[in-house]
């Protein structure tokens, strides 16, 4: 309504680096005309910290899975599950299926919490502060599981290569099944505040929206991609650990309401519907959990031995709460840390739709559709150059980066 | 000695309604903290926070035009207590309520909003103004439910009696014992109009638009601190204050003392006194604590929808049927 009485003269405005709207340091530039939203631009790499350099300095492999647990405080599961799951491969170790159960149980404990905290976010961002400490409580659950599971809140340490540091006892189940059981009880309360709130559908609906080509162009993946209709799922695609016994099927919105828009509202029906996929999939897991041991080799002195003595790459790829993560590792024989260590973290790629989706919709929406992909900053880094002595800053350009990049391919190659 | 004792008594009057909305303010988040379920801070939180503001720095941003930046804080807590003078409060007849009328509190309403506009333009920020933009189209935008509904009032008021936009007239003869069944529905109507009118014209969830913290980083005070933003803490703060006592000299306006037969002046004012406190606090929590809780913020276009179209058309129902009844009876 304001729009066409201003003159269309625009002005940017700058969202971030530190800014209410976002839980961690980014920058979005917005040109704006009144309240329309012309122009959006993304720009990272506030939040770099040097991980991947600094896991590969270790005194070994084991050491840099705490490395890889503190990429990220939500996704603390799904950055070790795919570090280990690389070396595992590098290194030829295979877990046993004991563990790969539990590794799937915890792995989706993960998502149910992140879930959960994103709809909390996502209502905090439009102002609905009531249904954000609602949320919140309802989190406190999962969050007292896994302490009780793993021993901790946060950072959970559960990953060893090749298997796991703790075991799920049988003494366990009941107290676990009893958390699954509330969240099936209050599933349908959450569903009914998210889904049927007008306020809600008002902010969400028709906000936001990437068609199923935009991204399938921009590579979009998790919840986010399969909220525009594209129904990518790692854990349906390429079943790692014990996801191959379980029927896993992608989630996309037309399961409840029989279309894809691709809007945020459909991005909201895609988490609440995780959360009671994941609450299922925990339950077949500890139904068809089998006994027997959960280290492949109990012994850390063999396994470093054995590492050490590795020589080859591994990828290890998991379906993290916000889409697919991937680590990439080499191991050189004699060498006792990771040779290389790569991190692709889902929000990198996610945030490819990031100007897509703002362009055209008003400033208001900014913070819910930004949320709506549920970025995860420190995830993502990048590059900036500080030369202190000649006190520049410059950001390393596509044609920079590429040339380096063969270079160290050429290099790696030798 | 007159001038003493009419200074004296509009700083009663001002002091007392600045406690007990500092108090209702209070009242208000610890309320909604436990609709949230959340434990809330302590109800005598709004007066730490006007002295903590008090003793911080207050800024002035290089970009900002310096002398409108400070005086916009003074205009908008001038012109909110203004309102105190003209409206009813705890029972009695407004202090000035010889010199204006309904009319009157309107215009002065919008003048608290004019100096925030004043404040967001002048601070230079990008959010800021954008936050002054916001609270211009959302002002726009409620102004015409506002008048509708007051005018109705008045326009069914006038038939009976005479000056129907004086406070003491409408307290005189209230609404409701002069319509019947249609017209009580009809009155029920504005009296819900003018209750959503009441949560934007505070600027609370789902209006809080020009404000929004999430979107705007705080909008049109984004650039204020310590005295100047404790100013515009105590102006909103009183502007509440002011709007629940609006709704209640507009649509129950009555007495407790004739009704339980207390004669005494200085009794029956203090019952009065409490009895006005309860009608606003009712008033209170329906339009700010109650709303702020249900709901999520609108986007601007979808709140001056809600205003221009929707609240517009539901008070001229109102009117409608308020009419309709007088045909009948």
């Amino acid at each position: 309504m304001m729009q066409e009485e201003t003159k269309k003269a625009t002005y940017t405005i700058p969202v971030g680096p530190i800014h209410p709207a976002l839980k961690e340091p980014i920058r979005l530039a917005l040109t704006v005309d009144g309240e329309e939203i012309v122009d959006a631009d993304v720009f990272v790499g506030q939040v770099h910290r040097g991980i991947e350099w600094l896991g590969m300095n270790r005194n070994n492999p084991v050491q840099s899975i705490y490395l890889a647990e503190r990429i990220c405080g939500i996704c603390n599961i799904s950055h070790p599950f795919s570090l280990v799951m690389a070396v595992e491969q590098a290194a030829g170790i295979t877990p046993p299926p004991r563990a790969e159960y539990i590794r799937a149980i915890i792995a989706e404990m993960e998502r149910i919490h992140s879930h959960l905290l994103w709809a909390g976010v996502a209502a905090h961002e439009i102002g609905f502060d009531t249904v954000f400490y609602l949320v919140w409580r309802v989190r406190e659950e999962i969050m007292d599981l896994v302490e009780y599971v793993t021993g901790n809140r946060v950072t959970k340490a559960m990953f060893q290569i090749g298997g796991l540091r703790r075991d799920i006892t049988e003494e366990q189940f009941p107290r676990i099944r009893q958390s699954l059981d509330y969240y099936k009880s209050v599933f349908d309360q959450l569903k009914r505040v998210f889904l049927d709130d007008k306020t809600i559908q008002m902010r969400t609906r028709n906000v936001g929206i990437l068609k199923k080509e935009d991204a399938l162009k921009l590579l979009i993946c998790g919840p986010s991609g399969r909220a525009s209709g594209v129904p990518k799922d790692v854990r349906q695609d390429q079943p790692y650990a014990a996801y191959a016994d379980l029927d896993i099927k992608a989630i996309t919105p037309d399961m409840v309401t029989g279309t894809v828009v691709g809007d945020v509202y459909d991005r909201i029906i895609v988490r609440l519907l995780e959360v009671k996929q994941a609450i299922e999939i925990i339950e077949q897991c500890l139904e068809k959990m089998p006994p027997g041991p959960i280290l492949a080799q109990p012994k850390i002195a063999v396994l470093l031995k054995a590492l050490t003595q590795a020589e080859g790459e591994g990828i290890g790829r998991a379906e993290a709460p916000r889409g697919e993560v991937i680590h990439y590792v080499r191991l050189e024989a004699g060498q006792s840390t990771l040779a290389t260590w790569k991190v692709r973290a889902p929000t990198y790629v996610n945030l490819m739709a990031v100007p897509t989706i703002l362009k055209g919709m008003q400033i208001a929406d900014v913070p819910i559709i930004f949320a709506s992909l549920d970025p995860c900053m420190s995830c993502t880094n990048r590059m900036i150059i500080t030369d202190r002595a000649l006190r520049k800053k410059s950001i390393m350009s596509y044609e920079e980066m590429h040339r380096l990049s063969l270079q160290k391919t050429e290099k790696l190659r030798r | 000695m007159n001038v003493i004792v009419i200074i004296a008594t509009f700083i009663c009057v001002v002091g007392l309604s600045t406690i007990f909305s500092l108090l209702y303010r209070g009242v208000d988040r610890k309320l909604v903290a436990h609709m949230q379920g959340r434990v809330g801070p302590p109800v005598v939180q709004p007066f730490r926070d006007v002295r903590k503001l008090l003793m911080k720095e207050n800024i002035i941003p290089d970009g900002a035009i310096s002398w409108l930046f400070t005086a916009a804080p003074f205009i908008c807590l001038i012109t909110s207590a203004l309102l105190l003078f003209y409206i009813p409060l705890f029972g009695q007849e407004a202090l000035l309520g010889g010199y204006g009328d309904a009319i009157l509190v309107i215009y002065l309403l919008i003048l608290p909003s004019l100096a925030l506009v004043l404040a967001g333009f002048a601070s230079s920020s990008p959010y800021a103004t954008v936050g002054a933009q916001r609270e211009m189209v959302i002002m726009m935008s409620y102004e015409l439910p506002l008048a509708i509904t007051v005018v109705s009032l008045a326009w069914r008021i006038g038939r009976v009696a005479d000056n129907p936009f004086m406070f003491s007239t409408i307290a005189e003869s209230p609404i409701w014992s002069l319509v019947g069944p249609l017209g009580t529905i009809g009155s029920l109507i504005l009296l819900f109009a003018l209750l959503v009118v009441t949560t934007g014209e505070a600027g609370k969830v789902p209006f809080d638009i020009a404000e929004a913290e999430t979107e705007i980083a705080g909008g049109l005070l984004v650039e204020y601190s310590g005295r100047n933003l404790c100013l515009f803490y105590l102006a909103d703060i009183i502007k509440t204050f002011a709007l629940a006592s609006l709704v209640v000299a507009l649509f129950i306006p009555y007495n407790l003392s004739p009704l339980v037969g207390i004669g005494a002046p200085v009794l029956a004012g203090i019952v009065d006194g409490l009895f006005f406190l309860v009608k606003a606090f009712a008033v209170m929590f329906i339009s700010i604590s109650v709303i702020r809780t249900a709901v999520a913020r609108f986007k601007i276009s979808q709140a001056s929808w809600v205003y221009i179209i929707a609240m517009t058309l539901i008070s001229l129902f109102g009117l409608i049927l308020l009419s309709v009844d007088l045909m009948v009876s």
